[in-house]
């Protein structure tokens, strides 16, 4: 058996369901359709009245799922795309992710954000927003990027008592394939080096992960032993992972699919300077989307986003610096 | 503590008409000085940020608070001191979250009129205006999920709310999915400064409710009989199975938007028209009117809640403010999973 991405995802969601009486999914043609990306295909059939059509209103669908939390429910909430979640931003962030802090009383929801960019999917359906939900207190911000990961992260999202935001790569959703769902994982908030090496520390997150692996098998065959680390999630940030990475190899590139002010790889390359500036031999350097909306047409989005060639690229000015 | 004059809530549905509207009236006053304190508190610089009274609103918003049942969910609204007081809480509460006391139910980390409880079904309202609607939606749908039957959740907004986004999704939210949901606008003439001719353009916003396939009821909201006849049946159709009733108030706001505000903008005709009137005198002419009330009593009533107002401000005023020494400066309920542990 071979599973993809998108149904691991769709199976994770299942077993939440079979296993928690509490959990319902809530979001935009997730019913008998089964969802935009079929990651809920059959779940209303399975599970009836428990995978429910929302209208299009992202504002009250996160703000219903806030109020069945504090019943005690465990609601996953579908954005048809991460893109259209900036609708509903005002409950996430204000809602969900102040009510712990402000009231005692958890709310365990889980926003799933089909994001990230694809070809032809152009501005408003390939936004990579995980930084900006991350800014605000009180949001836990996953990013998984294997298949594994999809199934095991979102599982524990939905065990979690607080609010995650699951950001889960569309360009990922149906080539990307595992050969069985995996029985343990590691624990949300632990990075995991996807690859190891001395020369350099790529540190990655989604998508990217399978860029910088790319990029890291052509630098081998010119004797450069890259290691990259996948973040997993990006609130929390698993700095000792990457301080230690670091350690070992003096040089730290960071790559991310979003856009490059602030974000992600900034806030890395603020720790790792502060917190082990000693251990880098050059400046640490990031790769980051072009400061624009994604483009549609696919000559344009290949050279927007960070790709394995201009990852390789940039790792090899940084090596020989 | 005095003895009181008065239960403070009828005991039972049973109650006599002259019960609840006494008891509705006395929520309306205790909530009218509260208000008044907390100006006075405001005004000699003991409130850190804003106050916000409900100065014309009392009689619409202990009409929700009464009608509703502790098993209930209700989310009010700025100007719904009454309301609050109504449906359960405590002068106590309402002081401790104006002066921050680390008692509080907001424990300093939110102040004045951003109090609640959820797990006793008393929403905190966050400051967009809009966004408790589907929350309230949420909670009455989860307790449809668990088979829980007969809660009404009740929310209030103003007439500026309805022009949000949120109030639109909300309401057809809570009419696709039939949920009894009781949504209370006070449409007082004034969102902050902003007419209602700079705020809509339908004769009334009750026009608003066919769009949505809901029940709407209007409703002189200076008038307390009024506001519990049409509050009371809008509860009662939800709780049914009659699915969303929309109930619009037409009454002015006897005050700033806060106590920072002289609102001078207010038309001085609406002050002088029947929206105008102060809904405290109204209630207090038909109690007297029905006999129901002597002057006397209505005297020593109000000699007793500033007395309970006064002792619980001394208490507050005594109790431990937030330390941000030892305060736990996390945001989340899974702790190891906290960023800037120890920070």
């Amino acid at each position: 058996m071979s599973l993809t991405y998108l149904e691991a995802i769709r199976e994770a969601q299942a077993h939440a369901l079979r296993d928690d009486p509490r959990v319902f999914i809530y979001g935009q043609d997730v019913g008998s359709f089964g969802g935009a990306f079929k990651a809920t295909k059959n779940l209303a059939q399975e599970f009836p009245g428990r995978v429910l059509d929302s209208p299009i209103s992202e504002d009250a669908m996160i703000g219903m799922a806030v109020g069945a939390a504090i019943e005690g429910m465990r609601p996953i909430i579908e954005m048809q795309f991460a893109d259209f979640s900036t609708v509903g931003f005002n409950q996430i962030v204000n809602q969900a992710a102040t009510l712990f802090w402000r009231t005692k009383i958890p709310c365990p929801i889980t926003v799933r954000l089909p994001f990230g960019g694809t070809s032809g999917s152009g501005p408003f359906h390939s936004q990579c927003i995980e930084a900006i939900y991350a800014h605000y207190p009180g949001l836990i911000v996953l990013t998984p990027a294997t298949v594994e990961d999809a199934y095991a992260m979102l599982l524990e999202a939905v065990a979690i008592d607080d609010p995650v935001i699951f950001c889960e790569h569309k360009f990922l959703y149906y080539h990307l394939k595992a050969e069985k769902l995996p029985s343990e994982a590691l624990p949300i908030g632990k990075a995991r080096i996807a690859r190891e090496g001395r020369d350099l520390t790529v540190v990655a997150y989604s998508a990217m992960v399978h860029e910088a692996l790319e990029a890291a098998k052509e630098l081998s065959t010119e004797g450069w032993e890259i290691e990259v680390v996948d973040l997993r999630s990006v609130k929390p940030l698993d700095t000792d992972t990457i301080v230690a990475s670091v350690s070992r190899t003096g040089k730290l590139l960071c790559v991310g699919e979003a856009w490059p002010w602030g974000g992600v790889t900034a806030e890395i390359i603020s720790r790792v300077t502060s917190e082990g500036f000693g251990l880098l031999d050059a400046p640490p350097q990031r790769l980051n989307a072009k400061d624009t909306p994604v483009p549609y047409h696919p000559n344009l989005w290949a050279a927007h986003r960070p790709t394995a060639r201009s990852v390789a690229a940039a790792a090899r000015n940084l090596l020989r610096s | 503590m005095v003895h009181s004059v008065l239960e403070a809530r009828p005991q039972s549905d049973t109650a006599s008409a002259q019960d609840v509207h006494v008891a509705a009236y006395r929520f309306m006053l205790l909530a009218r000085l509260l208000d008044e304190k907390f100006a006075a508190l405001y005004r000699a610089g003991k409130i850190h940020g804003g106050v916000f009274l409900g100065r014309g609103q009392e009689a619409l918003s202990a009409s929700i608070g009464i009608s509703l049942k502790k098993s209930d969910v209700f989310a009010p609204l700025i100007r719904d001191a009454a309301g609050r007081l109504a449906f359960g809480e405590t002068v106590l509460d309402a002081v401790r979250t104006y002066l921050g006391s680390a008692l509080g139910p907001m424990r300093g980390r939110d102040g004045n009129v951003h109090r609640g409880k959820p797990q006793e079904g008393y929403l905190p309202m966050v400051s967009h205006l809009g966004a408790m609607i589907s929350v309230v939606n949420g909670v009455l749908f989860a307790r449809r999920f668990k088979g829980i039957s007969g809660t009404v959740g009740a929310t209030c907004i103003g007439d500026g709310a309805t022009s949000t986004g949120s109030f639109h999704e909300a309401l057809n939210q809570a009419a696709v999915e039939k949920l009894p949901l009781v949504l209370v606008v006070a449409d007082n003439q004034y969102a902050y400064s902003t007419p209602t001719s700079r705020q809509f353009a339908c004769d009334s916003l009750a026009d608003k409710a066919a769009g949505y396939g809901v029940e709407v009821q209007t409703v002189d909201g200076t008038d307390l009989a009024a506001c519990m006849k049409v509050l009371g049946e809008a509860v009662s159709r939800a709780r049914k199975g009659g699915g969303p009733q929309l109930v619009v108030a037409d009454l002015l706001r006897l005050c700033g938007h806060g106590e920072h505000d002289p609102s001078d903008y207010i038309d001085p005709k609406l002050k002088e028209s029947p929206l105008g009137r102060d809904c405290i005198k109204v209630a207090e002419e038909f109690l007297l009117r029905q006999k129901w009330m002597a002057p006397s009593r209505i005297a020593m009533l109000r000699n007793e809640l500033i007395h309970n107002i006064e002792e619980a401000v001394a208490q507050v005023q005594r109790e431990p403010a937030p330390d941000p020494f030892t305060e736990e400066w996390k945001t989340i309920s899974t702790k190891h999973l906290s960023e800037y542990e120890g920070s």
